[in-house]
């Protein structure tokens, strides 16, 4: 009961399986048994937005989640948005209108995006400042950001 | 930090559920969205033996409309709600207080009967849930209990839910046609938990208004605000009465202070925030 699970999910779009704790959080799974340490941890109570994922196509925070509980889950994580070399369509854009600093709140900013760009997908500059407003930068470079999500809008709607 | 040691259970039926809290006899925390649970665990605010995890119980997700009132599972997501065309027809108050729900990628995750039982006075569904006149059904061993919002709410993060007690449903009366709504909040950055917020409902029948207010953050429980309703219900919904409901409403509440405002500043919201709430629930009723 407090003894190890085992955890079966797809992560962008790879069947991947692992044994945890069931008070093993989400994001530490991504990160230490999956290697993939894209996802990053930041505040660890849902406030800053770092380790926003997609949990079967809907962005929630990988930090309020145990691990246990995404057992048949797709996740997709900001390795899942580049095709390769290619650079997904968003991630373009951030590159374009300086959408990052320091880049530690960009990935939980890309899935964040991601998920209001398929909800809003003709946002206004509004739509995009409420729904980034999910996401903590402590560059404070919202700006870039804005501008990033905005443009990237007419590429993901083509 | 981490969550410290739990047992873990994740039962497919209400009835197991319930089971598993009477095992537990109140060291047991069920786990719904986990948009606050897990920050207390996280932080070690709450250590609990168990946790009951809900979110493998396929028949607490849901919303159905009855005769005369909907019906939504507790389980059902905020972000579920936030879409949900029946909702957004029957319940339109609803709608717009979930927009004020955190942000989108906590809608995903939380759910109605989560935070109805996380009992923040601050949070928006309870707030509606008291203006509407609404229910929650309550499963126990023994039975069910159909709680409204005054029976549920006992003070800060307090409801009378007993330890083998969860809620399964959610019940809210169909808003008449014609009627206009408005949820009005204010915090200091959108998604935070709301200093001050407001539910509204307004509609007129054979010429006689009825109202409905409640005030969210400025008191232990959500504060139904009967006694502004009724100037209105009196006097109708043009400018004076507004004033004067909404002044009303600010000698209802029983605001505390804390580090975010005084109970002064949330009295003086509650009453700009009520004239608000229903300048745009009247404009919007038929």
């Amino acid at each position: 009961m407090s003894e190890p699970v085992g955890v079966r999910l797809v992560v962008n779009g790879v069947a991947r399986e692992g044994r945890c704790p069931p008070r093993k959080l989400l994001v530490d799974f991504i990160r230490e048994d999956l290697g993939l340490t894209g996802t990053h941890v930041g505040c660890e109570h849902g406030i800053c937005g770092a380790c926003t994922v997609l949990v079967n196509g809907e962005a929630a925070r990988a930090c309020l989640m145990l691990a246990v509980q995404a057992d048949g889950a797709e996740i997709t994580t900001v390795e899942g948005l580049a095709r390769g070399e290619r650079l997904h369509p968003l991630q373009e854009s951030f590159r374009e209108h300086h959408g990052l600093q320091c880049g530690f709140c960009t990935p939980g900013m890309l899935m964040t995006a991601l998920d209001l760009l398929r909800v809003h997908p003709d946002p206004s500059e509004a739509d995009v400042r409420e729904g980034l407003s999910a996401v903590l930068c402590r560059c404070t470079g919202y700006h870039g950001i804005v501008k990033a999500v905005l443009a990237a809008a007419p590429r993901l709607r083509e | 930090m981490k969550p410290p040691k739990f047992d873990y259970h994740a039962p497919r039926s209400v009835e197991e559920a319930v089971a598993l809290l009477a095992r537990y006899g109140g060291d047991a925390k069920p786990l719904a969205g986990g948009q606050s649970l897990v920050p207390l665990l996280n932080f070690r605010l709450a250590r609990p033996a168990a946790l009951i995890d809900l979110n493998r119980i396929a028949s607490l997700a849901g919303i159905r409309q009855l005769d005369g009132h909907v019906a939504l599972g507790a389980m059902t997501r905020q972000r579920v709600v936030e879409f949900s065309p029946v909702v957004a027809r029957a319940l339109p108050l609803l709608t717009e207080a979930t927009r004020w729900v955190g942000h989108l990628p906590i809608r995903s995750r939380g759910t109605i009967g989560g935070s109805l039982a996380h009992a923040d006075p601050s949070a928006e569904y309870p707030a509606v849930l008291t203006a509407l006149g609404g229910t929650v059904v309550a499963r126990g061993e023994k039975g069910e209990r159909v709680l409204a919002a005054a029976e549920l709410f006992e003070t800060y993060l307090t409801t009378s839910l007993r330890a083998d007690e969860l809620i399964t449903e959610i019940r809210l009366p169909v808003m008449p046609a014609g009627a206009g709504w408005a949820f009005e909040e204010f915090a200091r950055r959108h998604g935070d938990f709301a200093i001050v917020g407001i539910a509204a409902a307004v509609w007129r029948n054979d010429g006689r208004v009825t109202a409905r207010l409640a005030a969210a953050g400025a008191g232990p429980v959500p504060t139904r605000l009967r006694a502004a309703e009724e100037i209105l219900e009196r006097d109708g919904l043009g400018d004076k009465a507004v004033a004067a409901a909404a002044a009303r409403a600010a000698e209802l509440v029983q605001p505390d202070s804390d580090l975010h405002a005084s109970a002064a500043y949330r009295r003086n919201l509650t009453r700009v925030l009520t004239g608000r709430a229903l300048a745009t629930a009247i404009g919007r009723a038929a």
